[in-house]
């Protein structure tokens, strides 16, 4: 019965979203605040795990398919098609869930349990237009410039560890990267992104928007948005490699 | 005006008051008074729709506000300007922000005018020189100002206090009071007042609501309040006198 309230709450809060996306003057400051919070102060951590994550995929890659009768160029292939199809957008997806859910629950958290958007909507704001829309927009515009980030950074990390290690010459990488690169595989990663930054940010908003009880309520949102985030994360990867793969 | 009917309500299934009827005239200062946890606070809320009831209604120069729908709700509470027990000053903004904001968003002024009117209002609440503070450097007193300045800046028709004076020192409690008669007073608004400081009831309202028992207990003019023999009423401000009394032998 509580999912079905907490469902109703949230899908009438996206609701109020939609319906008040029209009201640009009201959240257009806020917007590009918010795509600067998502995207441009995301960027460090992203280039960190997409260049770690490209370059451990090399190496382990390397290893397992140590043979004189596989071609070297095939952990090329197999880094960059793992990094496009999933982990740019995966990887990337769970560490924002943390970043970005987090900040955005806490924030809107307080600002319930101190009132401030109960201030807001009495002197006749629309708290849903000024608060919620521009940080889920914010996700799902910036969500898929993250990817392209990761992904770069990936394949990046990937041919430097390979070159560096010794165990895979950057030509070779870059041959089974071209031979196995198909442009459907980046569309897939964006769709993947684009669904990620929603989840991320419209159950953040959801989390903090109704947060109740002081600190420790806002403390509880934080984490209910942080984990429901990863989760769904998860859920909606598989359900998109179903339907679209 | 503002006339409210036969509100109740309940939070589930815990009932915070029913029956609750009362009329605000124009220009009056009505406290809102009870004891901790009573409901004081759902029902200020009420009177601006920021929640809505299980029954009833607040009318509000002829129209029930309940029956409004979201924009025209939004455009009513802009003629209210209200002081939240917190202030709910908004932390990412400084002192001189968090008063303009509203101007920014609901008026074509430019700059400077907005300038003059913030200076204006910090200058009434005697905060001019904390403008460029950000608000997180306030203290509690200090706070309520700003909170009052920010509510007073749209010149609205109605003020709403929610327990202005809890958690201040009695100077600077008898300050906010003073602010509250002389805004009454020089803007001509009407203004509803949320507390269970009876020093403050005793020195701001012309009419009093009590709250008790899931039930607006009594109603009338401080005078009658002061005269009445209501048993509750009677109770909690003798309490209120006790608890003074007691303090000022102690200091004593």
């Amino acid at each position: 019965m509580r999912v079905f309230k907490e469902l109703g709450k949230y899908s009438s809060l996206l609701y109020q979203g939609l319906r008040s996306s029209t009201e640009f003057s009201t959240y257009r400051k806020n917007l590009y605040q918010e795509l600067v919070k998502v995207g441009y102060d995301s960027v460090p951590i992203i280039i960190l795990v997409g260049v770690f994550t490209g370059s451990v995929m090399t190496l382990q890659s390397a290893y397992q398919l140590e043979s004189a009768f596989i071609p070297l160029s095939t952990i090329g292939a197999i880094v960059s098609q793992s990094i496009l199809i999933e982990l740019a957008a995966v990887i990337s997806g769970l560490v924002l869930a943390g970043k970005v859910g987090a900040r955005v629950a806490t924030e809107l958290g307080t600002m319930r349990v101190s009132e401030q958007i109960d201030a807001l909507e009495s002197m006749g704001f629309n708290s849903v237009s000024f608060l919620v829309v521009p940080r889920v927009l914010a996700g799902i515009l910036m969500f898929p410039v993250i990817y392209i980030v990761a992904g770069v950074c990936g394949l990046s990390g990937g041919l430097a560890a390979g070159y560096f290690s010794g165990q895979v010459p950057p030509a070779d990488f870059l041959e089974g990267a071209r031979m196995y690169f198909f442009p459907w595989d980046v569309a897939f990663g964006m769709v993947k992104s684009f669904v990620f930054g929603f989840i991320i940010t419209s159950i953040a908003c959801y989390k903090g928007y109704f947060a109740t009880g002081g600190a420790e309520g806002v403390g509880n949102s934080t984490t209910q948005a942080t984990v429901l985030g990863c989760i769904y994360i998860l859920l909606a990867d598989f359900v998109l490699a179903a339907l679209l793969l | 005006m503002i006339e409210i009917k036969n509100l109740k309500k309940s939070f589930g299934d815990l009932l915070v008051w029913e029956g609750v009827s009362f009329t605000i005239e124009e220009g009056e200062i009505t406290a809102i008074i009870g004891r901790s946890g009573c409901g004081k606070s759902v029902l200020l809320k009420h009177i601006n729709a920021l929640l809505n009831p299980d029954e009833g209604e607040v009318i509000i120069d002829g129209e029930n506000i309940f029956e409004l729908d979201y924009v025209d709700k939004r455009l009513l509470r802009q003629q209210f300007g209200v002081l939240f027990q917190g202030s709910a000053l908004f932390d990412s903004i400084n002192t001189f922000e968090n008063v303009a904001f509203p101007l920014r968003y609901f008026t074509n002024q430019t700059e400077e005018e907005i300038h003059e009117n913030v200076i204006r209002a910090l200058r009434y609440v005697n905060l001019e020189k904390a403008a460029m503070q950000e608000t997180a450097e306030l203290s509690g007193g200090m706070r309520k100002r700003v909170g009052l300045a920010r509510a007073i800046i749209l010149e609205p028709k109605y003020i709403m206090y929610d327990e202005p004076t809890s958690g201040l020192d009695p100077q600077t409690a008898d300050e906010i009071n003073g602010l509250i008669l002389d805004m009454a007073s020089q803007f001509d608004v009407t203004s509803i007042v949320v507390t269970h400081d009876m020093h403050s009831v005793l020195e701001v309202a012309d009419k009093v609501a009590f709250l008790d028992q899931q039930k607006l207990s009594w109603h009338g003019t401080l005078d009658e309040m002061k005269q009445s023999n209501q048993e509750n009423l009677v109770d909690f401000i003798t309490a209120s006198e006790y608890q003074i009394k007691q303090k000022k032998n102690e200091f004593e």
